[in-house]
């Protein structure tokens, strides 16, 4: 078990890159503390793979560093950074017991009978296997054949991090609540750093205490799902996490006060826009937005009961503006108002959050 | 454009994939199938295309008898949960496939492609192979074939599981308005409650091969006449208990109590059932009774917090807006909001709400 650092990464499949675009993975450093519960998130092709890959070492960096504690790892091969990794389809072998399967990287490694048993017993009562541990792998759904993987992962003691890669993908949605719970669990009884690739912001959240957030090949947030949801630093953050996304409104700046369609938008935080020429922009989720007597006024366009909620689209010129009302809230019938939070109104300057404040 | 099943049964060997099944879909509106995997949402589709024939009664379309009558024969359209594109064709050629085989002039197909493209923001990809599309591209290339002829009856399973849920949203807001002023019968199955009532419509909730209630969709959300119904309809999964009546009050798990006035029931036993989002970490009404359950997991959407805990063995689940995090194993307090609750009684039938 170990730090995990990552230090000025870069990489391109291409031999000589020349552009923005030409990186897969854009200039990026982390530090990982030791028995953390981390994420990626992204939509496919943001970079995540490429990072999880340079990680486990089956890809070597372009440029930077990865170091395991107090060890550079940059150059050493897969089989040598001793990493356990999960992947999206259950890798099992079926002619064997569920037993001998978790049993089977601990065998490899010259592990004594009476340790493979306990450990083996361990990790199987963790994850409800115990019943089945002398059936064949065969039999089993799914779900069980990708328990019997996670638990591969799980069963050595010796790894510096276990790599999750979707592994839920297989799982019939309902059942999935199950194993979201079961990993957040064994990460707190395990305590081994853990790393969980996926696009599904449900699964990210849930398990991780920092969630890394990527798109294009860029790092644009690594926060705390309060934060991630409470204060996107970019626009992106905004679109990808929640649903709907925020609203995303262009705007003007007077006096570190945002002003949208000549109308000061009142906001806790002060805007630090040093660009005069960046495109500005506010940021506003629908949960953090109210009908008012007085505001941005607005026309009511569409209303979706989601059952819960319902989403109601409201127009102000060109601009669609959604919020959110709880079920049996009152929607006005045409035109209206709208107030933001303060608490929760942020300004963006070329997509990156710049207001500050309280907040830090 | 009706179309009706009436007494469809649909026998596999000894297995029963539909009970006898009488509904009759709602032309030109959104009809939705909504159940879990393998609740019987795709077999009925079929037997409403034609592409299985039932076993015993009949399908009725525009007022004739269709049973048996092969899809071919049909005018109809299907779209699948996975991307169907013929790989080797372009995009342009793909959506234009059934104008061929209906042989339509050259002028006629190419305006309708193109308006079918423009529609669905494929324009810029008419050349192109479906292999060089992203997935969201490629279902829209098969939901383009789907629209392209005038079909009487088009018929939708599960088209956007297979997408990232922001493409999810994108499209699920889209396609109502594909369809509008079209006039054709549209039956769409998914597993999931909060994209049925989104779509809107009307709402056929499927479990185990029967079709529990059919109606406009909100109206069989927010008033089941089941507790099955209510249980196909929730996800995450709506709490139930049982909760005696004495002395006006309902009383849960020998704990609580809450006035049974507003009910009008007797004396009794009863099921009660409330919705996740009516249980709240904090109270925020009157009606509220509180609760204590130890924490199995929170779930963290992004922008809601769901927290699945232990009551007295039962499992229950409580939603809400915003992200809140709760430690599993942590004991928390619960709020049920009692002016929500609906009771059911013997048979599972609604009682109150």
């Amino acid at each position: 078990m170990s730090e995990i650092i990552l230090k000025n990464l870069r990489h391109s499949y291409m031999a000589e890159p020349q552009d923005d675009a030409d990186w897969a993975l854009k200039q990026m450093s982390v530090d990982w503390s030791d028995g953390g519960a981390y994420a990626l998130l992204g939509p496919s092709g943001c970079g995540k793979t490429t990072l999880l890959n340079i990680i486990s070492g089956l890809l070597t960096p372009t440029e930077g560093e990865v170091w395991f504690g107090e060890e550079e790892v940059s150059q050493l091969p897969a089989d040598q950074r001793n990493i356990a990794q999960v992947f999206q389809f259950p890798v099992v072998y079926d002619t064997m017991t569920v037993y001998d399967n978790l049993a089977f990287p601990l065998r490899n490694r010259g592990i004594g009978e009476a340790e493979v048993d306990r450990k083996v017993r361990e990790i199987a009562d963790m994850l409800d296997l115990g019943e089945t541990l002398m059936t064949r792998a065969a039999g089993l759904t799914a779900d069980g054949k990708q328990k019997i993987s996670l638990g591969r992962g799980l069963v050595r003691s010796d790894v510096n991090v276990i790599m999750f890669d979707e592994p839920l993908t297989v799982i019939d949605p309902h059942l999935k609540w199950e194993l979201r719970s079961k990993l957040k669990e064994l990460h707190q009884q395990i305590g081994t750093t853990m790393i969980y690739v996926t696009h599904d912001q449900t699964e990210a959240l849930t398990f991780a205490d920092q969630v890394v957030v990527m798109q294009e090949g860029e790092v644009v947030q690594i926060g705390t799902p309060v934060e991630l949801f409470e204060r996107p630093q970019h626009t992106f953050v905004g679109h990808f996490i929640g649903s709907p996304g925020m609203n995303v409104l262009a705007c003007e700046v007077d006096q570190g006060q945002p002003v949208y369609g000549g109308i000061p938008v009142e906001m806790t935080d002060k805007v630090k826009a040093d660009d005069p020429s960046a495109r500005l922009e506010i940021g506003i989720r629908p949960e953090f937005i109210s009908f008012a007597d007085q505001g941005i006024p607005v026309n009511v366009e569409k209303v979706s009961d989601a059952g819960r909620f319902s989403i109601v689209e409201t127009r102000h010129g060109d601009d669609v503006i959604k919020l959110l009302v709880p079920e049996g809230g009152n929607v006005p019938s045409e035109s209206t108002f709208l107030k933001f939070d303060p608490d929760h109104t942020q300004v963006y300057a070329n997509d990156w959050m710049v207001s500050r404040g309280s907040h830090g | 454009m009706t179309l009706a099943l009436k007494n469809v049964v649909k026998r596999v060997g000894a297995d029963i994939h539909v009970h006898d099944t009488n509904v009759e879909m709602v032309d030109g509106q959104f009809n939705i199938l909504l159940g879990t995997t393998l609740a019987g949402k795709t077999t009925l589709m079929q037997l409403m295309a034609g592409l299985q024939a039932p076993t015993s009664g009949e399908v009725w379309f525009n007022g004739k008898n269709v049973t048996g009558v092969p899809v071919q024969k049909r005018n109809v359209s299907f779209v699948h949960q996975q991307f169907i594109n013929y790989p080797h064709f372009s995009v342009f050629e793909n959506i234009a496939s059934p104008l061929r085989v209906a042989k339509y002039s050259r002028k006629d197909l190419d305006e309708r492609v193109g308006q079918v493209a423009e529609l669905l923001k494929l324009t810029p990809m008419l050349g192109r192979k479906p292999s060089e599309l992203s997935g969201g591209q490629q279902q829209r290339t098969a939901l383009a074939r789907a629209l392209v002829k005038d079909s009487d009856l088009v018929l939708l399973d599960e088209p956007l599981a297979n997408l990232d849920y922001k493409l999810r949203e994108e499209l699920r807001d889209e396609l109502p308005k594909l369809f509008e002023d079209r006039g054709c019968t549209v039956v769409y199955a998914t597993t999931e409650p909060t994209e049925a009532l989104l779509l809107g419509g009307y709402c056929a909730t499927v479990h185990e091969g029967s079709v529990t209630q059919f109606g406009k969709t909100a109206s069989v959300y927010r008033a089941p006449f089941d507790l099955l119904t209510a249980q196909v309809f929730s996800d995450p999964p709506i709490n139930v208990a049982e909760v005696k009546l004495t002395d006006g009050r309902f009383i849960l798990n020998d704990q609580v109590s809450w006035s049974a006035a507003a009910s009008g029931l007797a004396e009794g036993t009863y099921r009660m059932a409330v919705r996740p989002h009516f249980v709240t970490l904090k109270p925020n009404a009157e009606d509220n009774v509180k609760l204590e359950g130890r924490v199995l997991v929170g779930e963290l959407s992004g922008s809601e917090s769901v927290v699945r805990f232990d009551l007295n063995g039962m499992f229950w689940v409580s939603q809400s807006l915003g992200i809140h995090v709760i430690e599993p194993g942590s004991v928390s307090e619960f709020y049920i909001d009692t002016s929500k609750c609906l009771y059911f009684g013997e048979n599972n039938q609604l009682m109150a709400a």
